[in-house]
Formats: C-alpha cells, structure tokens, sequence
C-alpha cells in the first residue's frame, strides 16, 4: 500500500505537554514554525536540527519552559521580555564564531517585539544578524491577562481598553510591525496566519533559508483573550483573511514599492495590473469575523464603530497599495 | 617578555579583553568608558582579536547579547558606564540567575540627576545586589590584571557568575600610566579555552535555558547564586596566588598599608587607595598612627578580611564615593553587618566624598581625620559625614 509522505515534517521541536489553553492558536503557530524551520534547515544544510531558539517573556515562554520541565525539544534561551531580538544576536555571534551552520529562530509575541521588544528588534534588523524573528500576533498582552499593546486593532476590548459609557474599546488603529520591519531593507519580511498553515510554513522556510535577517508576523487567535470558541480559532484566523482584515503578504529585500499581496480567498475579486495587486472587492463583510469573538461583541450595539473600522482597514490596504472594497453585511 | 607601554585604564581594559580573547563583545560608547570598544574594534580590524564584534544599538542590548551568547557558550565581554550600567540593571540580575561567566569593565562614573560624566562608584554599587561578583582598581595596571582574575575567578565551576571591574572615571579611564601587558601565551596557559559545562546551546544537545520558576524552585535557584558568591571567597584568593606566581603581581581582597600598629584606618576602593596611602605616610610623618585599607574585591564581601582588619584598628574611617540614601555609604553597612556580632570591635566613622568628580585632597582628609580623632578620643562624632561639601551653595 502506497504511504502517503506527510505534509510537513514529523520531527516535533514543540513537544506536547506545554501548559498553553486549550485552543491556543499561538502553539499551533510555535509548532508549525518550528516544523517549517527544521524542513528548512535539512534542505539548506543538510542537517533538521541545525538551529537554535531565543524567546522573549510572554505566554509561549512561560508555558513551554516551567522548571524543572521543558516543552523544547530544540536548544532554547529565554532572557526578558524585551530582548529576544538581542539575546538571538548574541547566539548568532557566538555560533558564527563556533564555526556553527543554522540559524537562530527569535520569537516573541505582540507585546514583547511591537511595544518594549521594538528597539531591540530594530538593532537586530539592521545589524543583519542571520536571525528569523518571529512575531506570535495574539494582539494583546495575554500573558499578563489581556491588556492592550500597539498590536491591538481598533474597537476590541482588552482589560485596559474597556467599552464604557466614554469608550468604544481600543481607540487606536493597529501597528503593523511587518512594514516597519520591512523598512530595514531585511531580505525577507512576511505577514501570515494560522488561517492559512501551509502558506506559514512555505513563509518561514523561506524566512529561513534567506541570508540575513527576515522578520514574519504571524496571526494567532486566542480563546480565552479573544472570548471566542475554543475549537474555532482557524476558522476565525481564515476568516480575517477573507474579509479583509488580516492581509497576507510578502516584501522581499525592502522594496516598498513591490509588495506581493496574496489573494484573500473567500470568494473575494482580485483585480491585477501587470501581475501586481491593486484592488479587491471582499465578498464576506468583517461583521463574520467580528461576531465569533466576544471581545468584539460591544460593537454590534453601535454599527457605525465597525464602519469606523471598515475606513482603517481601507486605509491600511492603500498603504499596501491596494484599493479595497469592504461589503456591509446584507440587511 | 612582558611588554610595557603608556596607556590610559580604558586601553588597560581592551588589552585585557585581547588578552582574555572573547569570541563575542557586544558594546555601546558611554563616556567615560567609550575608548574600550573602540580600542577592541580595532584590535577586531587589525585582526589582533578573532571576535565577533556586535556594535549594538543600547547598552541594555549590549548586555542581552552578552548572555545571548555567553548562554550559547562562548566567552563574552562588554564595557559600560554610570547610565549605561543602569540600563543594563534588569538583565544583570539574569545574567548572575543563569550562572552565566560575564565580566563588564565600568568606568566608574555618577549616576544621573545632574547629569555628571565624572567619577563616583554609585553606578556600580547600585548593582551590588544583582549576584555579581565585584573588583575595583586603584590603578591601569589593576584595571588590567583583574579583568583576567575576573574570568578565571567567573569561569570556575564552583562559581559560575558573572564580574564587573570598576576603574575611576577620568582619574584612571583617561589617566595615562605605564602598564606592563603580560605574555599571551602565559594568559593562556591562565586562563585557557573556555568550555562551558552547563551553558551552551548545542543542537546535538539541546538544552532549555532561562526557565520559569514556580515558588516550589525560585528561592533554591536564588540560593545557588549566594552560595556561587560564597563558594568565590576561596576561589578568588586561589587565583590571586595563582596570578601572582605567574605574572609576580600580588593581589589581596582587602590589601593593608601601615596598618600593624594603626589607631585609625582609613578604607577605601578604586583610585582613592593611592591618595590615601599618600596621606598615611604623611600621618606617620606627623607621628600620626593611621593606616590604609583597599578593598579590591566588593563583592562577594570579604567579611572574614573585614573582621581580622576590624581587630587592628580602634576607629575605621570608610571612605566613600558612593550613597545610600537616608543610611550612609554602602561600606558603612557591609562593615556594620560584618561586624554587629563580634564582641570587640571598633568605631566606624563614614564619610561620603568626592561624589560627581569632586577632588578629594589632602585637606578633604584632614577634615575626615578630624572627625576620626574625636571618635578615636571617645568624643560624639557624626557616624555619617560629607566630606568637601559647598555649603554656602545649598
């Protein structure tokens, strides 16, 4: 009988057994990241083992590292909360002197790389430490109980950006640290999504096996941060892809002006000019994502919040260049 | 043969890091200590040192990329100063919890505000409780030595944590001085190849660092850091036998001048040491019996040198460049606590001074040494004392 040769790699870095909530969609992340990594690093070096992890404080490292436990199966170095992208630069310097091939895996989650963790991220970019720096976007600090970071998009509530009488939830738009990032010139930089695994880990194999740094923010959802369903978290992460909210996209060697942006799916139109993307008319309107998560419930008490929200994502497409159109949800 | 030249603490610090050859030194100019990357960085061009050189974008990453790769298993170094110490605080703590063998030079300077880029200890003796291990220089030649001691002291399996070696700001960092730059096939044979034993990230043998603790865990892995520094009481007085055997300097944690038959010694750390045995042969002169003490090694505290110095002198005068708000110097404690239980024991008279660059002169000491002689006589005396201070600007 013919065996089918899986997927992606069997080899686990992620061991089971870490202390993350059920329907966690940032271990499903960490996983497949590692798993993507380890296929990468047997295709360029000939070796799946040839890397190293430098993790930053938040909820990946304190439920995957409890004394005298370990959920890495990887060699794995936690220091702050600020400074994965630092410490991964010294591991780097050390394995260049070491005579060592691979590469270093930095991860960190919204708060410790858009908020503390920016400036060092911004050394390692620069330096250009051959480092993968991998950003787990729960868009907020779960590991501290919910409260907003500059990750956290317009009108969701958090602990410290509560709907109330004189609010409407977070009040500011999202930072995209992926375009920041991208400003570094870094040879590779890319936004992807638990959504979608397969383009995750085509994204941090590529991420990998460039030379020099390369920065990937990836989406994953959070059941007890988001008060959405334990068992839809992909199907959540899928449908921010498909109305507009999440885009998928790719910026090689910092060209600004050539960023691939990636078809949304879910009966979304493309519109092409020579091979670049330039509008989308979405068919699903952001409500479908909104309304399977309870942090956004508040809104749907006052529609002209998610209108307000429409205009931000419109305005953060056109900062991709790309001209969108965002349905309403039918009467 | 041993070379000597002319060259300022700051030039000290970089040969020793040559000397000591890290694999990786990761760094950010602060004055006054800005001339040890750059000294390095062209040890590194010239190919004089095969190091990775990271030129890191704040001190506090300096330090994480020092862990970074010190946890990867290479010997690290860095040099800071006053704020840039400061911005380091939080990972020292983690460095010296993850038994990482680090060694910093601090060009001692003052702490912001004012902002003052002149000599004090206030920046390093802040970090005193971070489980580092603590050496200070009294001149450009110690400045050199003890960044050796340093490693091998940190290095040792029975230690394992990280050092810091202060030198004065200006009066020892910028101050040129003839230095005697010891033999690299010597310093190899001292302190040899690095090989981490518990510290390394090794894909053959993949390894978690850096874990949380659980209150079940935390305070034992606390204690290993105390008994670290305990175990370092002995080690550093084997290294100093060692270093002496092999470079024919002689290093002690509290070293003593003229203090056999002293009423009164002054102690002191760092530059401040060579003044005050100035001033001590200028006392005996005077018939004056006073003597001088150094504290070479801050940290881990040498108590047992504390207490046979303590049985020599009727008063000790702590001379400091440093503050603890609201208490004194932080001498002024550590002698206390090393002495509170002894049934004998002497005055002990504190006096801040020279604190932002402030010149501490021979006048400076006779007003300490007035205060000194009415304890000495068994007058009241003031237990903590500004020394040199400008009272008509207050």
């Amino acid at each position: 009988m013919a065996v089918r040769k899986p997927p992606i790699t069997t080899r686990e870095y992620w061991a089971p057994g870490h202390a993350a909530c059920a329907g966690c969609g940032c271990a499903t992340a960490l996983r497949l990241a590692t798993k993507a990594f380890s296929e990468a690093m047997e295709e360029k070096y000939g070796d799946p083992n040839a890397f190293a992890i430098a993790q930053a404080t938040g909820c990946m490292e304190v439920v995957s590292a409890v004394f005298p436990y370990t959920a890495w199966k990887a060699p794995w170095v936690h220091v702050a909360f600020e400074n994965a992208a630092a410490a991964a630069s010294g591991v780097e310097a050390a394995w260049k002197k070491l005579g060592r091939k691979g590469k270093i895996l930095a991860i960190g989650g919204d708060g410790g790389t858009a908020d503390i963790g920016m400036q060092a991220l911004s050394g390692m970019l620069e330096r250009w430490h051959n480092v993968v720096y991998l950003m787990y976007d729960n868009e907020a600090y779960m590991n501290t109980g919910i409260q907003r970071s500059s990750s956290t998009p317009y009108g969701a509530w958090t602990t410290t950006s509560p709907p109330g009488k004189y609010s409407i939830g977070e009040d500011k738009p999202k930072k995209w640290v992926a375009l920041i990032a991208a400003a570094h010139q870094v040879p590779y930089v890319a936004t992807a999504s638990i959504g979608n695994p397969f383009d995750f880990v085509k994204k941090m194999k590529k991420a990998a096996k460039v030379d020099g740094p390369a920065f990937v923010q990836v989406q994953c959802t959070c059941p007890t941060g988001w008060k959405s369903p334990l068992e839809k978290g992909v199907e959540i992460a899928r449908l921010a892809i498909e109305t507009g909210v999440w885009p998928l996209f790719e910026i090689e060697n910092g060209d600004l002006w050539n960023i691939k942006i990636q078809s949304p799916g879910g009966g979304a139109k493309v519109k092409r000019e020579g091979g670049r993307v330039v509008a989308i008319e979405f068919k699903k309107p952001i409500e479908e994502y909104l309304k399977l998560q309870g942090r956004f419930k508040h809104l749907f008490k006052q529609p002209e919040a998610i209108d307000v929200m429409r205009e931000q994502i419109k305005a953060m497409w056109k900062v991709l260049g790309v001209d969108v159109t965002l349905p309403k949800p039918e009467e | 043969m041993p070379m000597r030249k002319v060259m300022k603490a700051n030039e000290a610090a970089a040969w020793a890091a040559k000397l000591a050859k890290p694999k990786v030194i990761a760094a950010f100019p602060i004055t006054p200590s800005t001339l040890v990357p750059e000294k390095i960085s062209e040890f590194v061009a010239d190919g004089e040192l095969d190091a990775e050189f990271i030129k890191v974008e704040s001190e506090h990453s300096a330090i994480s990329a020092c862990v970074g790769a010190s946890a990867a298993g290479v010997r690290v170094f860095t040099a800071t100063a006053s704020q840039g110490l400061a911005l380091m605080h939080e990972i020292l703590f983690i460095a010296a919890g993850m038994r990482l063998p680090i060694v910093i030079a601090v060009g001692n300077r003052s702490l912001s505000a004012p902002i003052n880029i002149w000599n004090d200890w206030q920046d390093s003796i802040s970090e005193r409780d971070t489980g580092w291990m603590q050496f200070y220089a009294e001149n450009n030649q110690e400045a050199l030595d003890l960044i050796l001691i340093a490693y091998k002291v940190a290095e040792n399996e029975k230690v394992l944590i990280p050092a810091m070696v202060g030198f004065d700001a200006f009066i020892l960092t910028h101050t040129v001085e003839p230095v005697e730059i010891p033999d690299q096939e010597l310093v190899d044979e001292f302190l040899g190849e690095y090989e981490p034993k518990y510290a390394y990230l090794d894909p053959a043998r993949p390894i978690t660092q850096g874990t949380l603790a659980f209150p079940a865990h935390y305070m034992e892995a606390r204690y290993t850091v105390w008994e670290a520094n305990e175990n370092a009481k002995k080690v550093i007085d084997e290294v100093f036998a060692e270093f002496e055997k092999k470079f024919g300097r002689k290093y002690q944690k509290i070293e003593e001048y003229r203090t056999d038959d002293a009423d009164i010694i002054f102690v002191t750390m760092g530059s401040l040491a060579g003044t005050v045995k100035e001033y001590v042969d200028h006392l005996r002169e005077k018939g004056i019996k006073a003597g001088a003490a150094k504290m070479t090694v801050y940290r881990p505290f040498p108590i047992e040198e504390v207490r046979a110095l303590a049985k020599k002198a009727k008063v000790l005068a702590l001379l400091e460049k440093n503050i603890t708000f609201s208490v004194g110097g932080a001498l002024f404690q550590d002698f206390s606590r090393a002495l509170i239980n002894e049934s004998e024991k002497p005055k002990i008279v504190d006096f801040i001074l020279g604190l932002g660059g402030r010149d501490v002169t021979f006048k400076d000491l006779d007003e300490a040494l007035a205060i000194a002689q009415k304890a000495l006589a068994g007058e009241e005396f003031d237990e903590v004392n500004w020394i040199g201070l400008r009272k008509e600007i207050l």
